[in-house]
């Protein structure tokens, strides 16, 4: 026998040859063991992304196999290195080609807070242009960190209620980014 | 489509171009900096680019920060060798400074910066792979990037942004642990090396992809200040290794790789050889590591141990004047370089006495040898063009500064 | 042939430009000569052509500023490197606040051509003849020139710091 551990199901009612659960959480169950990440990668954290794509660390193992560089088929956005404020706008842009539902997580202490780069030139956070779901500090991240970001990513897209991308909650928190 | 094809083939006067726009982020690039291509259906008739994605302002960040706070920041300039451009900051405020450092520490630092060497390499070359479709390579030399990681960390308890070192010395010898594993290291690298090197050297594919594309001449390559494999491949052997020798580099055997036309092949070889090249050193720096100190006998400028700080009334004088920044620095200005992974990394530092630079210019290799992309890629196609853009290993972080 | 080091390039130097050498200085063992700004173009080319010299690379370009020195705050850096002779040569040229101009020398190295964009984005300094002396690192939108002295380093719009802890 191998060791690989199968995930338990969801909360649901089973009897002899059918289970029922609510269709919210066998698509979380689907949707966050499947994430396509696009990898905005723009410096140093961007090594450490493809230290954890590769061999040692492999992020395939939880179900990003499949690096999507186009938004349009992307379901995280994983922004990985300083954001200067000449990029702001092409990543506001990357995101809003993104489709719905979208998750993104700041990879490093520059696309979180700016880091140690309080300049002219740099965006302190990338918060400041688009919504973020998880931070992950560091500078850069080990891939452990960076895997870590990934899983309570997972943990988000699992529990999330299906109306909440038609919330007004949500439609404020777009509103307040100008996003429509 | 076609039949429009036809027409602009035959009538050179209603020519339509297309413009295509390779970045910011196009996967392709490696990096954050912007291509737009003129294209005459496949071909490309000029390039343009766009940069300063990721301008983070070092050298306004330098005139603000003491001298060792300078070094996290040589750290992010080329990530994928970021321990070279430590060295090659302390070397320049020790050069400032009149530092003699022991034998001991130029030779810890030749096996960190030949490390380093490596690890720059592998990324550059296993990329090229990448960008022809050989993902294989990369995924597998990324495991040896790994060990090169294991060993800083021993060493300074980083992986990627390392600051290793201090002005003056290394911040501890070498622990038995880190001498294990480079021993490990140099038993493995032959191996997984090897394999990566039958995985593409004669592979048919690669060459047909590889050779004769992007190549620019010498003569071209001198004029747009080439430094480091790229100009190596065009068959000029400078290498400031052994043009300017620093730390110690004069004590050991080694030959400078050369190409002959300078296209991606040649790039792609003068860097799997230089890798075969800095293992030899760092064979040699270990067969003749001397005894002695990790660090120069400057107080002024070395942070003591700290057990000495806790019992050494002067020791914590010392480590006050050091961190508070009150340590006299003379007037002057330095030029120093250092080979980096892409060629002369040179520091230019202007001091005026205080305790930060009064102007510190980074010549960063990159950023000048990238102008020469739109000549190197003229009437040549896109495909070529990424494989090219790749060998010429452009890193964003040093680019933009 | 003459040994060609440091003293030889600064005696071939003062025969054929004597009055345009302001200062000659040989910090930290490479020869730093202040140049008249606006015979740069003749010295680059004549140091590319000298036959023994050949001092064909142009290492680095850099701007700096003194916003102290009256009539010439801000000077231009040039590194050669002759590759033949291994021989370095810092040439500085300094010029006044309310006309930073100086000749472009991107028709001697194709290098300059970037550097002196950075130069002008960081400075402002007015390379003229460049063939497209348009901003390189920064937005096309900016108004200042961020590396004078003048300007701070921080973001001026944040309003997420307290000073108060940062004893500023």
């Amino acid at each position: 026998m191998s060791n690989i551990q199968i995930s338990p199901p969801p909360a649901g009612i089973e009897g002899q040859g059918f289970f029922a659960t609510k269709i919210e959480e066998a698509i979380g169950l689907a949707r966050a063991n499947s994430i396509w990440p696009l990898p905005f990668a723009t410096s140093c954290c961007g090594i450490e992304f493809m230290a954890t794509m590769a061999s040692n660390y492999d992020l395939a193992r939880f179900g990003s196999e499949r690096i999507s560089f186009s938004p349009r088929q992307a379901d995280l956005l994983m922004v990985t290195g300083t954001i200067s404020k000449k990029m702001g706008p092409v990543l506001r842009q990357v995101y809003l080609q993104m489709a719905e539902p979208r998750w993104v997580i700041a990879v490093g202490a520059c696309a979180s807070s700016g880091g140690i780069f309080d300049t002219y030139s740099v965006l302190q956070g990338i918060d400041k242009v688009i919504p973020v779901d998880v931070y992950v500090p560091g500078c850069p991240p080990r891939p452990e960190q960076i895997i870590e970001g990934v899983m309570k990513i997972q943990e988000l897209v699992k529990t999330e209620s299906l109306r909440r991308r038609t919330s007004p909650e949500y439609k404020a928190l777009m509103a307040s980014y100008g996003i429509e | 489509m076609q039949q429009n094809e036809l027409d602009i083939a035959n009538n050179t006067e209603t020519k339509e171009y297309t413009t295509l726009n390779l970045g910011p982020t196009h996967p392709a690039t490696h990096g954050i900096f912007q291509n737009v291509l003129t294209m005459d259906g496949e071909i490309i008739v000029n390039s343009e680019q766009t940069l300063g994605y990721i301008h983070r302002a070092f050298e306004k960040i330098a005139e603000h920060r003491p001298y060792y706070q300078i070094t996290p920041l040589t750290d992010r300039l080329n990530y994928c060798s970021s321990p070279i451009n430590n060295m090659g900051w302390h070397m320049t405020v020790e050069k400032l400074l009149g530092i003699e450092t022991p034998k001991r520490v130029d030779y810890f630092r030749v096996i960190i910066m030949e490390l380093a060497r490596i690890s720059d390499h592998l990324v550059c070359n296993s990329v090229i792979g990448v960008d022809i479709g050989a993902l294989t390579g990369f995924t597998y030399v990324f495991q040896l990037r790994e060990r090169i990681y294991d060993i800083f960390e021993s060493i300074c308890g980083a992986r990627l942004t390392t600051n290793i070192g201090r002005i003056g010395g290394l911040e501890r010898d070498f622990s038995k642990d880190t001498f294990k594993l480079i021993k490990e290291f140099l038993v493995e690298f032959p191996k997984i090396f090897g394999e990566f090197t039958s995985l593409l050297e004669r592979n048919r594919i690669f060459i047909d992809r590889t050779v004769g594309t992007g190549p620019i001449s010498a003569e071209r390559a001198l004029n747009y200040g080439f430094t480091g494999p790229n100009l190596r491949a065009t068959g000029v052997d400078y290498d400031v290794r052994v043009m300017n020798p620093y730390c110690s580099y004069q004590d050991f055997d080694f030959t400078i790789p050369i190409g002959k036309q300078g296209d991606t092949f040649d790039r792609f070889m003068v860097r799997q050889q230089e890798m075969l090249e800095s293992m030899k050193i760092i064979k040699q720096a270990l067969e003749n590591l001397p005894e002695g100190k990790h660090f120069a006998n400057v107080p002024e400028f070395f942070l003591p141990p700290k057990q000495e700080v806790y019992n050494n009334m002067e020791a914590l004088i010392w480590h006050f004047k050091i961190v508070m920044g009150e340590a006299d620095v003379p007037k002057g200005e330095v030029y120093h370089s250092v080979e980096g992974g892409n060629g002369e990394l040179g520091f230019y530092l202007v001091s005026d006495g205080s305790r930060s630079a009064y102007r510190l210019h980074f010549r960063r290799p990159c950023f000048i040898y990238y102008q020469a992309f739109p000549e190197m890629v003229k009437g040549s196609t896109i495909s070529d063009a990424i494989v090219a853009m790749s060998s010429m290993n452009v890193i964003a972080g040093e680019l933009d500064a | 042939m003459a040994d060609i080091n440091n003293g030889y390039l600064l005696q071939q130097l003062q025969e054929k430009f004597e009055a345009d050498i302001i200062s000659a200085d040989e910090p930290y063992g490479m020869l730093t000569i202040v140049f008249d700004k606006n015979k740069i173009i003749d010295l680059l080319s004549f140091l590319y052509n000298h036959t023994e010299l050949k001092m064909q690379f142009l290492t680095d370009l850099c701007g700096i500023q003194y916003p102290d020195n009256e009539g010439k705050e801000f000077g231009v850096i040039y590194h050669l490197h002759s590759l033949q002779n291994n021989l370095r040569l810092r040439i500085k040229c300094f010029m006044p606040k309310d006309a930073p101009q100086i000749s472009t020398v991107t028709g001697l190295f194709a290098s300059a051509n970037w550097q002196e964009r950075e130069t002008y984005d960081f400075y402002g300094i007015i390379f003229t003849g460049h063939p497209d002396l348009r901003r390189i690192l920064n937005v096309d939108e900016m108004d200042y020139f961020p590396m004078r002295k003048e300007y701070p380093l921080e973001d001026q719009t944040r309003t997420d710091k307290d000073d108060t802890y940062f004893g500023r």
